[in-house]
Protein backbone atom coordinates (compact mmCIF):
# COMPACT_ATOMS: atom_id res chain seq x y z
CA UNK A 1 0.00 0.00 0.00
CA UNK A 2 2.76 2.68 0.67
CA UNK A 3 4.70 1.35 -2.10
CA UNK A 4 1.72 2.06 -4.68
CA UNK A 5 1.45 5.35 -2.65
CA UNK A 6 4.55 6.21 -3.05
CA UNK A 7 4.51 5.20 -6.89
CA UNK A 8 1.61 7.70 -7.16
CA UNK A 9 3.60 10.49 -5.42
CA UNK A 10 6.04 10.32 -7.74
CA UNK A 11 4.28 9.99 -10.81
CA UNK A 12 2.19 12.96 -9.77
CA UNK A 13 5.47 15.11 -8.72
CA UNK A 14 7.02 14.08 -12.62
CA UNK A 15 3.45 15.01 -14.39
CA UNK A 16 3.91 18.52 -13.12
CA UNK A 17 6.89 20.01 -15.04
CA UNK A 18 5.34 17.80 -17.61
CA UNK A 19 2.66 20.00 -17.74
CA UNK A 20 3.97 23.20 -16.93
CA UNK A 21 6.13 22.80 -20.19
CA UNK A 22 2.96 21.92 -22.25
CA UNK A 23 1.46 24.96 -20.88
CA UNK A 24 4.18 27.13 -21.89
CA UNK A 25 4.56 26.07 -25.03
CA UNK A 26 0.82 26.15 -26.00
CA UNK A 27 0.18 29.72 -24.25
CA UNK A 28 3.65 30.78 -26.28
CA UNK A 29 2.47 29.35 -29.86
CA UNK A 30 -1.28 30.88 -29.16
CA UNK A 31 0.05 34.15 -28.63
CA UNK A 32 2.40 34.44 -31.63
CA UNK A 33 -0.66 35.52 -33.68
CA UNK A 34 0.54 38.71 -35.58
CA UNK A 35 -2.11 40.65 -33.83
CA UNK A 36 -2.74 38.74 -30.84
CA UNK A 37 -6.26 36.34 -29.84
CA UNK A 38 -8.15 39.34 -31.22
CA UNK A 39 -6.31 39.47 -35.00
CA UNK A 40 -9.61 38.12 -35.82
CA UNK A 41 -11.39 41.26 -35.17
CA UNK A 42 -8.47 43.16 -37.03
CA UNK A 43 -10.43 42.70 -40.31
CA UNK A 44 -13.70 43.00 -39.41
CA UNK A 45 -15.46 46.51 -40.50
CA UNK A 46 -18.29 46.68 -38.03
CA UNK A 47 -15.90 46.30 -34.87
CA UNK A 48 -14.42 50.06 -34.34
CA UNK A 49 -10.31 50.48 -33.36
CA UNK A 50 -11.67 51.52 -29.40
CA UNK A 51 -13.85 48.33 -28.68
CA UNK A 52 -11.32 46.29 -29.92
CA UNK A 53 -8.56 48.40 -27.45
CA UNK A 54 -12.05 48.34 -24.45
CA UNK A 55 -11.82 44.12 -25.26
CA UNK A 56 -7.62 43.83 -25.41
CA UNK A 57 -7.89 45.69 -22.24
CA UNK A 58 -10.85 43.75 -20.26
CA UNK A 59 -9.29 40.44 -21.48
CA UNK A 60 -6.03 41.10 -19.93
CA UNK A 61 -4.32 41.20 -23.32
CA UNK A 62 -2.43 44.74 -23.00
CA UNK A 63 -0.09 43.13 -20.08
CA UNK A 64 2.92 41.69 -20.84
CA UNK A 65 2.78 37.91 -21.82
CA UNK A 66 4.40 36.82 -18.83
CA UNK A 67 2.05 38.35 -16.60
CA UNK A 68 -0.72 36.92 -18.71
CA UNK A 69 0.81 33.48 -18.67
CA UNK A 70 0.87 33.93 -14.60
CA UNK A 71 -3.04 35.06 -14.71
CA UNK A 72 -3.65 32.25 -16.20
CA UNK A 73 -1.82 29.61 -14.62
CA UNK A 74 -2.62 30.87 -11.25
CA UNK A 75 -6.92 30.49 -12.65
CA UNK A 76 -6.14 27.43 -14.41
CA UNK A 77 -4.21 25.46 -11.33
CA UNK A 78 -7.29 26.48 -9.01
CA UNK A 79 -10.11 25.13 -11.56
CA UNK A 80 -10.76 28.45 -13.01
CA UNK A 81 -10.54 27.75 -16.77
CA UNK A 82 -11.94 31.58 -17.81
CA UNK A 83 -14.66 32.33 -20.76
CA UNK A 84 -14.91 31.51 -23.90
CA UNK A 85 -13.50 34.12 -26.33
CA UNK A 86 -16.99 33.28 -28.87
CA UNK A 87 -19.84 33.01 -26.85
CA UNK A 88 -18.35 34.17 -22.93
CA UNK A 89 -19.47 31.36 -21.33
CA UNK A 90 -17.33 29.58 -19.12
CA UNK A 91 -14.90 27.22 -20.70
CA UNK A 92 -15.35 24.76 -18.37
CA UNK A 93 -19.10 24.40 -18.98
CA UNK A 94 -18.76 24.15 -22.56
CA UNK A 95 -16.48 21.35 -22.20
CA UNK A 96 -18.52 19.39 -19.82
CA UNK A 97 -20.85 19.22 -21.70
CA UNK A 98 -19.12 17.97 -24.46
CA UNK A 99 -18.33 15.56 -22.52
CA UNK A 100 -20.61 12.65 -22.25
CA UNK A 101 -20.64 13.22 -26.72
CA UNK A 102 -17.10 11.75 -26.73
CA UNK A 103 -16.89 9.91 -24.10
CA UNK A 104 -19.88 7.52 -25.75
CA UNK A 105 -18.52 7.69 -29.13
CA UNK A 106 -14.65 6.94 -28.23
CA UNK A 107 -16.15 4.37 -25.35
CA UNK A 108 -18.21 2.30 -27.82
CA UNK A 109 -15.19 2.70 -30.21
CA UNK A 110 -13.06 0.78 -27.79
CA UNK A 111 -15.59 -1.65 -26.66
CA UNK A 112 -15.78 -2.71 -30.65
CA UNK A 113 -11.86 -2.67 -31.39
CA UNK A 114 -11.31 -4.64 -28.17
CA UNK A 115 -14.12 -7.18 -29.45
CA UNK A 116 -12.30 -7.22 -32.99
CA UNK A 117 -8.45 -7.12 -31.81
CA UNK A 118 -8.71 -10.51 -30.01
CA UNK A 119 -9.78 -13.03 -32.23
CA UNK A 120 -7.65 -11.05 -35.14
CA UNK A 121 -4.66 -10.98 -33.51
CA UNK A 122 -4.62 -14.52 -31.50
CA UNK A 123 -5.60 -16.23 -34.75
CA UNK A 124 -3.61 -14.58 -36.90
CA UNK A 125 -0.50 -15.37 -34.62
CA UNK A 126 -1.71 -19.34 -34.70
CA UNK A 127 -1.98 -19.23 -38.42
CA UNK A 128 1.21 -17.20 -38.50
CA UNK A 129 2.14 -17.03 -42.52
CA UNK A 130 -1.47 -18.73 -43.52
CA UNK A 131 -4.29 -16.59 -45.06
CA UNK A 132 -5.69 -15.60 -42.34
CA UNK A 133 -2.64 -14.11 -41.21
CA UNK A 134 -1.49 -12.20 -44.60
CA UNK A 135 -5.04 -10.90 -44.80
CA UNK A 136 -4.94 -9.49 -41.27
CA UNK A 137 -1.51 -8.24 -41.38
CA UNK A 138 -2.41 -6.33 -44.96
CA UNK A 139 -5.74 -5.18 -43.19
CA UNK A 140 -4.06 -3.82 -40.55
CA UNK A 141 -1.40 -2.20 -42.02
CA UNK A 142 -4.45 -0.44 -44.42
CA UNK A 143 -5.83 1.11 -41.16
CA UNK A 144 -2.77 1.76 -39.74
CA UNK A 145 -2.10 4.24 -42.80
CA UNK A 146 -5.66 5.30 -43.44
CA UNK A 147 -7.03 8.54 -43.27
CA UNK A 148 -8.98 8.27 -41.07
CA UNK A 149 -11.10 11.72 -42.50
CA UNK A 150 -11.22 10.38 -46.30
CA UNK A 151 -12.50 6.56 -45.07
CA UNK A 152 -15.26 8.47 -43.31
CA UNK A 153 -16.44 10.27 -46.45
CA UNK A 154 -16.61 6.86 -48.51
CA UNK A 155 -18.59 5.64 -45.30
CA UNK A 156 -20.66 8.88 -46.11
CA UNK A 157 -21.07 8.37 -49.45
CA UNK A 158 -22.32 4.70 -49.12
CA UNK A 159 -24.55 4.42 -46.40
CA UNK A 160 -25.65 8.17 -45.77
CA UNK A 161 -25.83 9.85 -49.47
CA UNK A 162 -25.91 6.38 -51.46
CA UNK A 163 -27.97 3.76 -49.95
CA UNK A 164 -29.76 6.39 -47.26
CA UNK A 165 -29.37 3.18 -44.43
CA UNK A 166 -27.47 5.70 -42.12
CA UNK A 167 -28.25 9.97 -41.09
CA UNK A 168 -24.75 11.28 -42.29
CA UNK A 169 -23.53 13.41 -39.24
CA UNK A 170 -24.86 14.32 -35.60
CA UNK A 171 -25.58 12.28 -32.79
CA UNK A 172 -29.65 12.43 -33.37
CA UNK A 173 -32.51 13.75 -35.95
CA UNK A 174 -33.39 17.20 -34.38
CA UNK A 175 -36.51 16.25 -32.51
CA UNK A 176 -36.38 12.86 -32.35
CA UNK A 177 -34.79 11.16 -29.66
CA UNK A 178 -35.44 7.35 -29.43
CA UNK A 179 -33.09 5.10 -29.30
CA UNK A 180 -32.87 3.30 -32.10
CA UNK A 181 -32.63 6.85 -34.05
CA UNK A 182 -29.65 7.43 -31.24
CA UNK A 183 -27.86 3.86 -32.34
CA UNK A 184 -28.26 5.03 -36.32
CA UNK A 185 -25.78 8.06 -35.39
CA UNK A 186 -23.74 6.31 -33.52
CA UNK A 187 -22.61 3.98 -36.32
CA UNK A 188 -20.44 5.50 -39.08
CA UNK A 189 -18.45 7.24 -36.63
CA UNK A 190 -17.71 4.33 -35.01
CA UNK A 191 -17.11 2.33 -37.66
CA UNK A 192 -13.85 4.99 -38.42
CA UNK A 193 -12.56 4.55 -34.55
CA UNK A 194 -13.02 0.90 -34.13
CA UNK A 195 -11.10 0.67 -37.47
CA UNK A 196 -7.87 3.22 -36.64
CA UNK A 197 -8.11 1.62 -33.10
CA UNK A 198 -8.28 -1.86 -33.73
CA UNK A 199 -5.86 -2.48 -36.45
CA UNK A 200 -2.90 -0.84 -34.28
CA UNK A 201 -3.92 -3.09 -30.85
CA UNK A 202 -4.62 -6.21 -33.08
CA UNK A 203 -0.52 -6.14 -35.02
CA UNK A 204 0.87 -5.57 -31.67
CA UNK A 205 -1.46 -8.40 -29.89
CA UNK A 206 0.06 -10.69 -32.80
CA UNK A 207 3.52 -9.66 -32.23
CA UNK A 208 3.14 -10.25 -28.89
CA UNK A 209 1.38 -13.67 -28.92
CA UNK A 210 4.04 -14.84 -31.43
CA UNK A 211 6.66 -13.93 -28.95
CA UNK A 212 4.75 -15.71 -26.10
CA UNK A 213 4.12 -19.23 -28.34
CA UNK A 214 8.23 -18.98 -28.80
CA UNK A 215 8.48 -19.47 -25.10
CA UNK A 216 9.98 -22.81 -23.40
CA UNK A 217 7.34 -22.64 -20.42
CA UNK A 218 4.71 -23.31 -23.94
CA UNK A 219 6.03 -26.20 -25.23
CA UNK A 220 6.23 -27.91 -21.59
CA UNK A 221 3.03 -26.83 -20.62
CA UNK A 222 1.92 -28.66 -23.81
CA UNK A 223 3.81 -31.93 -23.07
CA UNK A 224 2.35 -32.12 -20.12
CA UNK A 225 -0.91 -32.85 -21.85
CA UNK A 226 -2.67 -29.07 -21.41
CA UNK A 227 -5.50 -28.93 -23.26
CA UNK A 228 -4.35 -26.65 -26.99
CA UNK A 229 -7.39 -23.99 -26.15
CA UNK A 230 -6.15 -23.57 -22.64
CA UNK A 231 -2.32 -23.20 -23.42
CA UNK A 232 -3.71 -20.69 -25.63
CA UNK A 233 -6.02 -18.65 -23.67
CA UNK A 234 -4.19 -19.31 -20.31
CA UNK A 235 -0.96 -19.15 -20.72
CA UNK A 236 0.31 -17.50 -23.79
CA UNK A 237 -2.43 -14.85 -24.24
CA UNK A 238 -2.11 -14.43 -20.18
CA UNK A 239 1.87 -13.20 -21.35
CA UNK A 240 0.88 -11.20 -24.17
CA UNK A 241 -1.67 -8.91 -22.07
CA UNK A 242 0.07 -6.81 -19.94
CA UNK A 243 1.75 -4.40 -22.95
CA UNK A 244 -1.23 -4.88 -25.05
CA UNK A 245 -3.49 -3.81 -21.98
CA UNK A 246 -1.10 -0.86 -21.59
CA UNK A 247 -1.47 0.36 -25.01
CA UNK A 248 -4.86 0.16 -25.04
CA UNK A 249 -4.94 2.27 -22.24
CA UNK A 250 -3.08 5.08 -23.56
CA UNK A 251 -5.09 5.28 -26.35
CA UNK A 252 -8.00 5.42 -23.46
CA UNK A 253 -6.73 8.59 -23.31
CA UNK A 254 -9.14 10.09 -25.89
CA UNK A 255 -11.95 9.42 -24.04
CA UNK A 256 -10.99 12.66 -22.34
CA UNK A 257 -9.38 14.37 -25.23
CA UNK A 258 -12.00 13.76 -28.26
CA UNK A 259 -11.45 11.85 -31.42
CA UNK A 260 -10.74 15.35 -33.64
CA UNK A 261 -10.70 14.34 -36.59
CA UNK A 262 -13.62 11.67 -36.88
CA UNK A 263 -15.82 13.51 -34.79
CA UNK A 264 -15.47 16.65 -37.06
CA UNK A 265 -16.33 14.81 -39.94
CA UNK A 266 -19.17 13.38 -38.73
CA UNK A 267 -20.56 16.35 -36.90
CA UNK A 268 -20.18 14.69 -33.57
CA UNK A 269 -21.00 16.91 -31.07
CA UNK A 270 -18.13 15.90 -28.59
CA UNK A 271 -14.60 17.42 -27.47
CA UNK A 272 -13.19 16.73 -31.40
CA UNK A 273 -15.87 19.12 -32.50
CA UNK A 274 -15.74 21.50 -29.85
CA UNK A 275 -12.04 21.67 -31.21
CA UNK A 276 -12.03 22.41 -34.49
CA UNK A 277 -15.25 25.30 -34.23
CA UNK A 278 -13.35 26.99 -31.36
CA UNK A 279 -9.91 26.88 -33.64
CA UNK A 280 -12.73 28.30 -36.68
CA UNK A 281 -13.60 31.25 -34.42
CA UNK A 282 -9.70 31.88 -32.53
CA UNK A 283 -11.49 30.54 -29.37
CA UNK A 284 -7.87 31.01 -27.57
CA UNK A 285 -9.33 30.03 -23.89
CA UNK A 286 -11.37 27.18 -25.00
CA UNK A 287 -8.34 26.02 -27.52
CA UNK A 288 -5.86 26.43 -24.31
CA UNK A 289 -8.01 24.24 -22.22
CA UNK A 290 -8.53 21.53 -24.56
CA UNK A 291 -4.99 21.00 -25.16
CA UNK A 292 -4.02 21.13 -21.45
CA UNK A 293 -6.79 18.73 -21.00
CA UNK A 294 -5.69 16.53 -23.75
CA UNK A 295 -2.14 16.40 -22.33
CA UNK A 296 -2.95 15.64 -18.78
CA UNK A 297 -5.08 12.75 -19.80
CA UNK A 298 -2.30 11.41 -21.64
CA UNK A 299 -0.43 11.48 -18.40
CA UNK A 300 -2.89 10.16 -16.26
CA UNK A 301 -3.72 7.30 -18.89
CA UNK A 302 0.06 6.86 -18.93
CA UNK A 303 0.62 6.37 -15.29
CA UNK A 304 -3.08 3.98 -14.99
CA UNK A 305 -1.36 1.73 -18.58
CA UNK A 306 1.89 1.25 -16.12
CA UNK A 307 -0.52 0.30 -13.17
CA UNK A 308 -2.54 -2.10 -15.07
CA UNK A 309 0.52 -3.88 -16.26
CA UNK A 310 2.17 -4.55 -13.56
CA UNK A 311 -1.56 -5.70 -11.92
CA UNK A 312 -1.53 -8.26 -14.78
CA UNK A 313 1.93 -9.41 -15.27
CA UNK A 314 3.43 -9.95 -11.61
CA UNK A 315 6.87 -9.94 -13.57
CA UNK A 316 6.69 -6.14 -13.74
CA UNK A 317 7.30 -4.09 -10.90
CA UNK A 318 4.53 -1.50 -10.27
CA UNK A 319 7.13 0.68 -8.10
CA UNK A 320 9.55 1.09 -10.90
CA UNK B 1 7.07 -8.04 -50.79
CA UNK B 2 9.06 -6.05 -53.21
CA UNK B 3 5.45 -4.43 -54.06
CA UNK B 4 5.51 -1.15 -51.64
CA UNK B 5 9.11 -0.30 -53.48
CA UNK B 6 7.62 -0.74 -56.70
CA UNK B 7 4.26 1.33 -55.67
CA UNK B 8 6.41 4.31 -54.12
CA UNK B 9 8.85 4.65 -56.51
CA UNK B 10 6.01 4.65 -59.44
CA UNK B 11 4.49 7.24 -57.08
CA UNK B 12 8.07 9.27 -57.02
CA UNK B 13 8.06 9.30 -60.71
CA UNK B 14 4.41 10.23 -61.51
CA UNK B 15 5.27 13.00 -59.27
CA UNK B 16 8.58 14.30 -60.91
CA UNK B 17 6.79 13.50 -64.46
CA UNK B 18 3.71 15.25 -63.45
CA UNK B 19 3.64 18.07 -66.21
CA UNK B 20 4.37 15.52 -68.80
CA UNK B 21 2.02 12.83 -67.30
CA UNK B 22 -0.99 15.03 -67.21
CA UNK B 23 -3.48 16.05 -70.39
CA UNK B 24 -4.37 19.35 -68.65
CA UNK B 25 -2.86 22.25 -66.48
CA UNK B 26 -3.84 21.07 -62.44
CA UNK B 27 -5.16 24.72 -62.52
CA UNK B 28 -6.82 25.13 -65.79
CA UNK B 29 -10.17 26.22 -65.13
CA UNK B 30 -12.83 24.92 -67.94
CA UNK B 31 -16.50 25.83 -66.84
CA UNK B 32 -18.03 24.27 -70.06
CA UNK B 33 -17.03 20.88 -68.53
CA UNK B 34 -17.25 21.76 -64.88
CA UNK B 35 -18.63 18.64 -62.32
CA UNK B 36 -18.10 15.96 -65.11
CA UNK B 37 -18.07 12.20 -63.80
CA UNK B 38 -14.91 10.20 -64.82
CA UNK B 39 -14.76 10.07 -68.80
CA UNK B 40 -12.20 9.16 -71.14
CA UNK B 41 -11.36 12.80 -71.52
CA UNK B 42 -11.33 12.99 -67.52
CA UNK B 43 -10.48 10.18 -65.77
CA UNK B 44 -10.96 10.87 -62.78
CA UNK B 45 -13.93 13.00 -63.67
CA UNK B 46 -13.61 17.32 -62.93
CA UNK B 47 -14.44 19.43 -60.41
CA UNK B 48 -16.93 22.66 -59.69
CA UNK B 49 -14.47 24.68 -61.82
CA UNK B 50 -13.89 22.13 -64.58
CA UNK B 51 -10.60 21.50 -63.46
CA UNK B 52 -9.11 18.09 -64.76
CA UNK B 53 -9.04 15.71 -61.20
CA UNK B 54 -6.40 13.39 -62.90
CA UNK B 55 -3.90 16.37 -63.04
CA UNK B 56 -4.71 17.79 -59.55
CA UNK B 57 -3.69 14.43 -58.18
CA UNK B 58 -0.82 14.12 -60.44
CA UNK B 59 0.56 17.29 -59.14
CA UNK B 60 -0.94 17.21 -55.63
CA UNK B 61 1.65 14.32 -55.44
CA UNK B 62 4.15 16.62 -55.55
CA UNK B 63 2.83 18.43 -52.46
CA UNK B 64 2.08 15.09 -50.41
CA UNK B 65 5.25 13.36 -51.46
CA UNK B 66 7.34 16.91 -51.06
CA UNK B 67 5.64 17.63 -47.34
CA UNK B 68 6.17 13.65 -46.16
CA UNK B 69 9.89 13.08 -47.43
CA UNK B 70 11.40 16.48 -46.07
CA UNK B 71 9.22 16.57 -42.99
CA UNK B 72 10.46 13.12 -42.07
CA UNK B 73 14.06 14.97 -42.96
CA UNK B 74 13.69 17.64 -40.62
CA UNK B 75 12.20 15.39 -37.90
CA UNK B 76 14.88 12.68 -38.32
CA UNK B 77 17.87 15.90 -38.35
CA UNK B 78 16.29 16.69 -34.88
CA UNK B 79 15.34 13.56 -33.42
CA UNK B 80 19.06 12.22 -34.11
CA UNK B 81 20.47 15.37 -32.90
CA UNK B 82 18.63 15.47 -29.48
CA UNK B 83 18.43 12.17 -28.82
CA UNK B 84 22.03 11.79 -29.86
CA UNK B 85 23.33 14.15 -27.39
CA UNK B 86 21.16 13.36 -24.37
CA UNK B 87 22.25 10.00 -24.96
CA UNK B 88 25.84 10.67 -25.01
CA UNK B 89 26.13 12.92 -22.38
CA UNK B 90 23.83 11.25 -19.72
CA UNK B 91 22.96 13.01 -16.83
CA UNK B 92 21.45 16.52 -15.99
CA UNK B 93 20.93 17.20 -19.62
CA UNK B 94 19.80 13.80 -20.59
CA UNK B 95 16.83 14.17 -17.78
CA UNK B 96 16.41 17.78 -19.14
CA UNK B 97 16.18 16.85 -22.73
CA UNK B 98 14.35 13.37 -22.42
CA UNK B 99 11.16 15.40 -19.81
CA UNK B 100 11.14 17.91 -23.15
CA UNK B 101 10.14 15.19 -25.35
CA UNK B 102 7.58 13.42 -22.91
CA UNK B 103 5.71 17.10 -23.13
CA UNK B 104 6.32 17.08 -26.63
CA UNK B 105 4.62 13.99 -26.66
CA UNK B 106 1.79 14.39 -24.45
CA UNK B 107 0.23 17.15 -26.59
CA UNK B 108 -1.74 15.62 -29.05
CA UNK B 109 0.43 16.32 -32.54
CA UNK B 110 -3.05 17.51 -35.29
CA UNK B 111 -4.66 19.68 -32.94
CA UNK B 112 -1.41 21.13 -31.78
CA UNK B 113 -0.15 21.78 -35.72
CA UNK B 114 -3.79 22.89 -36.37
CA UNK B 115 -3.10 25.58 -34.16
CA UNK B 116 0.51 26.45 -35.23
CA UNK B 117 -1.05 26.51 -39.07
CA UNK B 118 -3.83 28.71 -37.99
CA UNK B 119 -1.49 30.77 -35.92
CA UNK B 120 1.52 31.32 -38.44
CA UNK B 121 -0.25 31.06 -41.75
CA UNK B 122 2.93 28.85 -42.91
CA UNK B 123 3.70 28.42 -46.77
CA UNK B 124 4.53 25.08 -48.06
CA UNK B 125 7.90 25.11 -46.82
CA UNK B 126 7.19 25.80 -43.41
CA UNK B 127 4.34 23.94 -43.21
CA UNK B 128 7.33 21.17 -43.77
CA UNK B 129 9.55 22.26 -41.04
CA UNK B 130 6.19 22.32 -38.54
CA UNK B 131 5.22 18.71 -39.57
CA UNK B 132 8.92 18.34 -39.09
CA UNK B 133 9.34 19.74 -35.83
CA UNK B 134 6.10 17.74 -34.14
CA UNK B 135 7.71 14.76 -35.28
CA UNK B 136 10.81 14.32 -33.68
CA UNK B 137 10.19 12.67 -30.52
CA UNK B 138 9.96 9.21 -31.21
CA UNK B 139 13.55 9.19 -33.11
CA UNK B 140 14.80 11.07 -30.46
CA UNK B 141 13.77 8.49 -28.26
CA UNK B 142 15.05 5.15 -30.06
CA UNK B 143 18.52 7.21 -30.82
CA UNK B 144 18.62 7.68 -27.34
CA UNK B 145 17.92 4.06 -26.22
CA UNK B 146 20.21 2.57 -28.68
CA UNK B 147 23.38 5.01 -27.55
CA UNK B 148 22.45 4.53 -23.74
CA UNK B 149 23.14 0.65 -24.47
CA UNK B 150 26.36 1.19 -26.32
CA UNK B 151 27.74 3.73 -24.44
CA UNK B 152 29.65 1.65 -21.57
CA UNK B 153 30.64 -0.92 -24.46
CA UNK B 154 34.56 -1.35 -25.40
CA UNK B 155 34.57 0.03 -29.08
CA UNK B 156 33.60 3.54 -27.20
CA UNK B 157 36.31 3.48 -24.70
CA UNK B 158 38.87 2.76 -26.77
CA UNK B 159 38.08 5.47 -29.44
CA UNK B 160 38.27 7.96 -26.95
CA UNK B 161 41.70 6.32 -25.73
CA UNK B 162 42.99 6.79 -29.53
CA UNK B 163 41.92 10.70 -28.89
CA UNK B 164 38.59 10.79 -30.99
CA UNK B 165 36.66 13.78 -29.78
CA UNK B 166 33.67 13.26 -27.77
CA UNK B 167 32.04 14.67 -31.52
CA UNK B 168 33.30 12.27 -33.51
CA UNK B 169 32.81 9.03 -31.07
CA UNK B 170 29.24 10.05 -31.45
CA UNK B 171 29.08 10.84 -35.25
CA UNK B 172 31.17 8.19 -36.44
CA UNK B 173 31.03 5.47 -33.85
CA UNK B 174 27.92 5.56 -32.41
CA UNK B 175 25.58 6.91 -34.75
CA UNK B 176 26.46 4.43 -37.50
CA UNK B 177 25.47 2.12 -35.04
CA UNK B 178 21.96 3.36 -34.80
CA UNK B 179 21.57 3.82 -38.31
CA UNK B 180 18.70 0.73 -38.74
CA UNK B 181 16.74 2.47 -35.85
CA UNK B 182 16.31 5.52 -37.34
CA UNK B 183 15.86 4.23 -41.22
CA UNK B 184 12.98 2.65 -39.50
CA UNK B 185 11.74 5.95 -37.17
CA UNK B 186 12.40 7.99 -40.24
CA UNK B 187 10.19 5.72 -42.74
CA UNK B 188 7.34 6.19 -40.38
CA UNK B 189 7.72 9.73 -39.92
CA UNK B 190 7.42 9.74 -43.71
CA UNK B 191 4.08 8.21 -43.71
CA UNK B 192 3.05 10.46 -40.67
CA UNK B 193 3.97 13.24 -42.54
CA UNK B 194 1.95 12.84 -45.23
CA UNK B 195 -1.16 12.14 -43.45
CA UNK B 196 -0.66 14.98 -41.05
CA UNK B 197 -0.26 17.10 -43.87
CA UNK B 198 -3.58 15.51 -45.99
CA UNK B 199 -5.19 16.05 -42.36
CA UNK B 200 -3.90 19.68 -42.38
CA UNK B 201 -5.13 20.63 -45.35
CA UNK B 202 -8.65 18.37 -45.14
CA UNK B 203 -9.36 20.77 -42.28
CA UNK B 204 -8.50 23.68 -44.94
CA UNK B 205 -5.58 24.80 -42.97
CA UNK B 206 -2.71 23.46 -44.66
CA UNK B 207 -1.85 23.98 -48.60
CA UNK B 208 -4.36 26.58 -49.21
CA UNK B 209 -6.02 26.93 -52.59
CA UNK B 210 -5.23 26.75 -55.62
CA UNK B 211 -2.53 25.02 -54.67
CA UNK B 212 -3.90 21.29 -55.24
CA UNK B 213 -2.77 18.82 -52.42
CA UNK B 214 -4.65 15.20 -51.98
CA UNK B 215 -5.88 17.01 -48.75
CA UNK B 216 -7.14 19.83 -50.24
CA UNK B 217 -9.00 18.06 -52.81
CA UNK B 218 -11.01 16.15 -50.24
CA UNK B 219 -11.57 19.17 -48.53
CA UNK B 220 -13.20 20.60 -51.53
CA UNK B 221 -14.56 17.14 -52.21
CA UNK B 222 -16.43 17.27 -48.62
CA UNK B 223 -18.95 20.06 -49.55
CA UNK B 224 -20.30 17.68 -52.90
CA UNK B 225 -20.46 14.24 -51.51
CA UNK B 226 -23.79 13.43 -52.86
CA UNK B 227 -23.93 15.41 -56.24
CA UNK B 228 -20.01 14.52 -57.07
CA UNK B 229 -18.45 11.50 -55.11
CA UNK B 230 -15.88 11.12 -57.50
CA UNK B 231 -14.32 13.71 -55.92
CA UNK B 232 -13.21 11.95 -52.75
CA UNK B 233 -12.29 8.93 -54.38
CA UNK B 234 -9.00 9.15 -56.01
CA UNK B 235 -6.95 12.31 -53.50
CA UNK B 236 -8.20 9.31 -50.68
CA UNK B 237 -7.00 6.22 -52.79
CA UNK B 238 -3.33 8.01 -53.78
CA UNK B 239 -3.12 9.31 -50.12
CA UNK B 240 -3.60 5.66 -49.26
CA UNK B 241 -1.29 4.00 -51.52
CA UNK B 242 1.38 6.26 -50.59
CA UNK B 243 1.27 5.52 -46.94
CA UNK B 244 0.58 1.95 -46.93
CA UNK B 245 3.53 1.41 -48.97
CA UNK B 246 6.06 3.40 -47.29
CA UNK B 247 4.53 1.75 -43.85
CA UNK B 248 5.24 -2.07 -45.43
CA UNK B 249 8.81 -0.90 -46.51
CA UNK B 250 9.07 0.61 -42.49
CA UNK B 251 8.06 -2.74 -41.85
CA UNK B 252 10.91 -4.80 -43.82
CA UNK B 253 13.28 -2.56 -42.22
CA UNK B 254 11.92 -3.14 -38.78
CA UNK B 255 11.90 -7.09 -39.01
CA UNK B 256 15.52 -7.67 -40.03
CA UNK B 257 16.22 -6.73 -36.26
CA UNK B 258 13.83 -8.38 -33.64
CA UNK B 259 13.67 -6.78 -30.57
CA UNK B 260 15.50 -9.25 -27.78
CA UNK B 261 12.93 -11.18 -25.73
CA UNK B 262 14.65 -9.73 -22.65
CA UNK B 263 13.85 -6.24 -23.87
CA UNK B 264 9.87 -6.98 -24.56
CA UNK B 265 9.21 -6.63 -20.96
CA UNK B 266 11.01 -2.53 -20.97
CA UNK B 267 9.16 -1.60 -24.25
CA UNK B 268 6.59 -0.61 -22.01
CA UNK B 269 8.54 2.89 -22.07
CA UNK B 270 8.94 2.88 -25.61
CA UNK B 271 5.76 3.05 -26.92
CA UNK B 272 3.79 6.16 -28.08
CA UNK B 273 2.50 8.27 -25.09
CA UNK B 274 0.17 10.02 -27.72
CA UNK B 275 -2.86 8.39 -29.47
CA UNK B 276 -3.11 7.99 -33.37
CA UNK B 277 -5.03 10.23 -35.23
CA UNK B 278 -8.42 9.34 -34.63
Amino acid sequence: MTALLRFLTRRALQAVPLLLVVSVLVFALIHAAPGGPLAIYLANPNVRPADIERLRRALGLDRPLWQQYWTWLWAFAQGDWGYSFSDGRPVAERVIERLPATIELVGVSIVCAIGLTAPAGIVAALRRGRWFDRVATITSVAGLSLPAFWFGLLLQIVFAVGLGWLPSSGRSTPGGSDAVDHLAHLVLPTAVLTIVLASGWSRYLRGSMIEALAQPFILSTRARGVPPRRVILRHALRNALGPLIALITVDAALLVSGAVVTESVFAWPGLGSLFTEALARRDYTVLMALLMLSASAVVVFNVVADFAHALIDPRVPAVS
Amino acid sequence: MRVPVVVFVALLAAAVAAPILTPYSPERIDLSSRRSAPSAAHVFGTDELGRDVFSRVMFGARVSLAVGLFSAAVAGASGVAIGGIAGYAGGALDAALMRGTDAMLAIPRLPLLMIAAVVLQPSIAWLIVLIGLAGWMETARVVRAELRTLRGTGFVESARAAGASHARVLVSHLLPNAAQAIAVSVTLAVARGILLESALSFFGVGVRPPAASWGNMLYQAQAALGSEPWLAVAPGLFILMTTMSVALMGDRLAVSTPPHPAEALSTRKQLPATSRLG
